[in-house]
């Protein structure tokens, strides 16, 4: 069997569909954070699929990598702040789960 | 006599009323001084005009002609002079008797300062030759008359008389503004002279005429103490009583009738208007000539006994005889000062008592003040052949041709004063002594019973041709004598005669030995109510106009504008908030909503 774009959808849909139902079902925040990043690079996975499959002259469209490539740059540097805030907020409350975290609530 | 002279009389008293208010406060005897000389010259002044011939001189002062054209300028006629002649006749008696009254004061210079502001106003009402200079004039006396109405202003009751003095005359004025500004439209001069030449090539609708004497009335309405604005002037004699007997009897309360004589002319154009004056001016003699049968306080038996001549006069004016009105003003001037100046006499030797009750057997204790007091009585209450008898008479001839029931209740008038004024003189002077204060009471020194006698005499002798004749002036003397040769002239002099006799005799039956008043009238003693009347009307009117507007505030600005507003955003708030849960997932769940709905609207739309 072959794999086709198809298969590395499916595949991208899972992956963000498990990263959005963690966002959505977690309560530890960290959880919600590497849940996000999976959904993050559901998207980068089918982008690439897309780059690869579709060849313009028996070349990928290059496109969608260089896109790839920002995504996972903007990810890092959303990780570093991210975990930052996350580590702030830890000292701040002594937890990471965020039905605590709920003072903006009427 | 030199053109200037009548400015020198109008500028005398400004100059003695600024030097005291500016430098001489400090000295009694500089300021009285000042005062007495600048009004000593005046009269000399005035003696001096009164011999001269008429004219009239001005500077401009608002020159905008043609558009409009206010003159400072005074006239010297028959009318000016009489009234020249009485303010400071008058106003010079009262300066030399304040001398001795006033003596124990702590405020004798401000006083005499004040004395002398008046007596500038006062002569530039008498001299105005415009309306819009007499007005300010007359604003200007409203004020002197203030300062000394509340002269004893720590006292309460004085201060609160000095207000309702003021806040009176301000009703008044503001009618008489309202008349001035209409004529002024009509006529386009305020100049009276000008005024009177034109008046026959206008024809101005009736209402409008009617309307415009009316307010102008109004004026003399507040001024002369007119029902209903009539109940200032009991009040103001809180103020000392000199002022009492210059400004409440004698000279300003009589500024309404003058300034009504003044412009009869206008006066004429309205039939109707004539006849609202002739009226508000009888029924305010016989309303007032009621209110004083039962006072007690020997001042307020006079003012009013002032009101009720007063209203003499007015009656006069609306009855087409302003030649009546200004010849009982004349007399009236006198013997009304006397009576104050001779009560003030009693007073300064009762030690301030009022109460005409604890009086009593004075005749005997003053001797001279009671014979002046005398004169002075007989004189008012129109004894044969005393000033009083002529000028009343004149006036009742006039109403008796023209209006029998304004003649009756004129009639009754007489009869009324002279019983009120019988029990005040067999109560005051009769009879047993009645207080310790009033055993040993005794003539005033030469200051005091000096203008007494004097005017006296003046009350005795005013109202004959020698006197009135030359004083009233060739017009208004000739109106008189043709109103006497009119006829009833004898039956009117009979009837008042009767009037005169059956008051003063029933009089002196009831108050004869009376220790206290066997008479009691409520209704009377409490000057019909008119005060209460008032207090509730006005006391009324406040309350509804202050609930109004609470509620205006209550409901409106508080409950609509104030709390609807914060309510409102208060209310957004609250629902909004509901959408704030706080939980990190229904946030990101929503925003993910949000992507969805937006991808559909974008992609499949």
């Amino acid at each position: 069997m072959t794999l086709t774009l198809n298969h590395y959808l499916f595949v991208s849909g899972l992956l963000f569909a498990i990263g959005f139902a963690g966002v959505m079902l977690r309560r530890n925040i960290i959880i919600i954070f590497m849940c996000l990043e999976l959904m993050l690079n559901a998207a980068n996975l089918s982008l690439v699929a897309f780059s690869r499959f579709n060849l313009v002259n028996g070349l990928p469209n290059y496109n969608a990598q260089v896109l790839v490539f920002f995504i996972i740059t903007v990810a890092a540097a959303e990780v570093a702040v991210g975990l930052a805030i996350i580590v702030a907020l830890y000292r701040a409350r002594q937890t990471t789960h965020v039905e605590d975290i709920n003072s903006l609530k009427f | 006599m030199d053109a200037r002279f009548p400015w020198f009389i109008l500028l005398a008293p400004l100059v003695s009323a600024i030097l005291i208010q500016l430098f001489t406060r400090k000295s009694r005897s500089v300021s009285a001084t000042l005062s007495v000389g600048s009004v000593a010259f005046t009269l000399i002044a005035s003696l001096f005009v009164f011999a001269g011939p008429d004219g009239s001189s001005e500077i401009p002062w608002l020159d905008f002609r043609p558009a409009f054209y206010v003159p400072i300028g005074v006239t010297v006629d028959a009318l000016s002079k009489v009234m020249l002649l009485v303010v400071t006749g008058v106003g010079t008696l009262v300066h030399i008797y304040s001398l001795v009254y006033m003596r124990e004061d702590e405020s004798e210079a401000r006083f005499f300062g004040n004395l002398s502001l008046f007596m500038f106003s006062m002569l530039g009402i008498v001299l105005a030759n415009n309306f819009a200079m007499m007005f300010i004039f007359w604003e200007l006396v409203g004020v002197s008359s203030y300062l000394l109405i509340g002269h004893w202003f720590t006292k309460d009751s004085a201060a609160k008389a000095a207000n309702k003095a003021f806040l009176a005359n301000r009703i008044g004025d503001f009618g008489f503004m309202i008349g001035i500004l209409m004529v002024w439209t009509a006529f386009g001069t305020v100049v009276f002279k000008d005024m009177e030449a034109v008046r026959d090539q206008l024809s101005l609708p009736a209402t409008f005429s009617t309307i415009a004497v009316l307010c102008i009335f109004c004026g003399a309405i507040g001024k002369s103490a007119q029902l209903p604005l009539h109940v200032w002037l009991p009040d103001a004699m809180e103020g000392p009583t000199p002022v009492s007997a210059l400004i409440h009897a004698a000279t300003m309360v009589a500024a309404g009738v003058y300034m009504l004589a003044r412009v009869s002319f206008l006066i004429e154009l309205s039939a109707t208007a004539q006849l609202v004056i002739a009226w508000v001016g009888i029924l305010t003699a016989v309303l007032a000539a009621l209110m004083a049968t039962q006072q007690d306080d020997i001042k307020r038996i006079l003012a009013y006994s002032t009101l009720s001549q007063l209203g003499y006069m007015i009656s006069a004016i609306g009855l087409a005889a302003p030649g009546a009105a200004m010849f009982h003003l004349f007399t009236h001037a006198f013997f009304k000062a006397l009576l104050f100046l001779g009560a003030g006499a009693i007073i300064h030797a009762l030690h301030h008592e009022q109460d005409i009750w604890k009086m009593g057997g004075l005749s005997k204790k003053m001797k001279l003040t009671f014979l002046a007091f005398t004169a002075g009585y007989l004189a008012l209450i129109g004894a044969p052949f005393l000033s009083g008898f002529f000028s009343k008479d004149a006036i009742l001839l006039a109403a008796w041709q023209q209006n029998k029931l304004i003649f009756l209740l004129a009639l009754l008038t007489a009869f009324l004063t002279a019983f009120y004024m019988t029990r005040l003189f067999v109560v005051t002077f009769l009879g047993q002594t009645r207080s310790d204060a009033a055993g040993h009471a005794h003539d005033g020194p030469a200051a005091m019973t000096g203008p007494l006698v004097i005017l006296a005499v003046l009350s005795v002798i005013a109202g004959y041709g020698f006197i009135a004749n030359p004083a009233l002036g060739h017009e208004l003397a000739h109106s008189l004598h043709a109103a006497h040769e009119k006829g009833g002239a004898m039956l009117v002099m009979a009837l008042a005669t009767g009037a005169f006799i059956l008051g003063t005799g029933s009089g002196f039956v009831l108050y004869k030995g009376q220790a206290k008043d066997p008479i009691l009238i409520p209704l009377f003693k409490n000057k019909f109510y008119f005060d209460e009347l008032y207090a509730a009307l006005i006391a009324g009117t406040q309350d509804l106009l202050a609930t109004i507007s609470r509620y205006f505030d209550q409901w409106f600005i508080d409950g609509l504008l104030v709390r609807g507003l914060s309510g409102a955003t208060w209310a957004t708030g609250f629902v909004l908030r509901f959408l704030q849960v706080g939980n990190l997932q229904a946030y990101s769940f929503l925003f993910g909503l949000g992507v969805v709905a937006t991808i559909y609207l974008l992609v499949f739309r």
